[in-house]
C-alpha cells in the first residue's frame, strides 16, 4: 500500500518512524519531510491517504537522494579514495578502520568475524 | 575541528614557492618536501612531489582527484610486514 522510493513501509508504525526504513532517511529527515508537507508525524502509515503517499513520494524524489542512487554515490566515493591511493583508500582496501581507531582489539565491524590464528607456542622450559 | 575558511588552505610557503617557480618555468622536476600537512592545490596537478615519510621520500604523482587532500595521506608512515610465521622450534 505505502510504497515509497522502492521500499515498503511498515503499515502500523508512526509516519516519522516508518520513513526511516528508507535508506538515506533518518529521524531528522523524516520529520522535515512530513513538516514540509504538513502531515502529522504521529499519523500511522495505514492512515495516510493515497494523495499523501503520492505527495511524499514526489517530495523525496525531487529533493533527497535515497536508496540505489545514494548507495552508488557512497560506492563511488570509496572507489575514488582507493584509486588515488591515499591513506583512507588503503584502509578501505584492507578492510580496516579509517579513522585511527585501535586494531589490536575490537574493530570487529570493519574486520568481520574473528579469524583465529593457529595456537600460540607455549613457553618452553 | 576544521580549519577556518578565512585562512584558506594550508601550504608550506617553501613548497608553494617551488611549485610556483616550476609552473612559471614550465618544467617538471621532483620536489622533495617534509611538509606532509600541506594541502594539494590545483597548481600541483601533474607534478611529482617526493613526500617524506619519516624514513625516505615517497614520490607522489599528483592527479586531479587528489586536490583537497594532504600530501601526507599519500606517503604511508608505517609498513606492515605480516605477523611472524609459526613452526620455528
Amino acid at each position: 500500500m505505502a510504497r515509497i522510493a522502492g521500499t515498503d513501509l511498515p503499515r502500523n508504525k508512526r509516519g516519522v518512524v516508518s520513513l526511516t526504513y528508507i535508506f538515506g532517511i533518518g529521524r531528522t529527515r523524516a520529520a522535515e519531510i512530513l513538516a514540509a508537507l504538513g502531515i502529522d508525524g504521529d499519523k500511522k502509515v495505514s492512515e495516510w491517504t493515497d494523495d499523501e503517499v503520492a505527495l511524499i513520494n514526489k517530495h523525496i524524489g525531487d529533493n533527497i537522494k535515497v536508496e540505489g542512487e545514494l548507495r552508488s554515490e557512497v560506492q563511488l566515493s570509496i572507489k575514488r579514495l582507493q584509486d588515488i591511493g591515499c591513506y583512507r583508500g588503503i584502509r578501505h582496501r584492507k578492510g580496516l578502520p579509517l579513522r585511527g581507531q585501535r586494531t589490536k582489539n575490537n574493530s570487529r565491524t570493519r574486520k568481520g568475524k574473528r579469524k583465529t590464528v593457529a595456537n600460540k607456542k607455549k613457553a618452553t622450559k | 575541528m576544521a580549519r577556518s575558511i578565512k585562512k584558506g588552505p594550508y601550504i608550506a610557503h617553501h613548497l608553494l614557492k617551488k611549485v610556483d617557480a616550476m609552473n612559471e618555468a614550465d618544467r617538471k622536476t621532483v620536489i622533495k618536501t617534509w611538509s606532509r600537512a600541506s594541502m594539494i592545490i590545483p597548481d600541483m596537478v601533474g607534478h611529482t612531489i617526493a613526500v617524506h615519510n619519516g624514513n625516505k621520500f615517497i614520490p607522489v604523482y599528483v592527479t586531479e582527484n587528489m586536490v583537497g587532500h594532504k600530501l601526507g595521506e599519500f606517503s604511508p608512515t608505517r609498513q606492515f610486514r605480516g605477523h611472524s610465521s609459526k613452526k620455528i622450534k
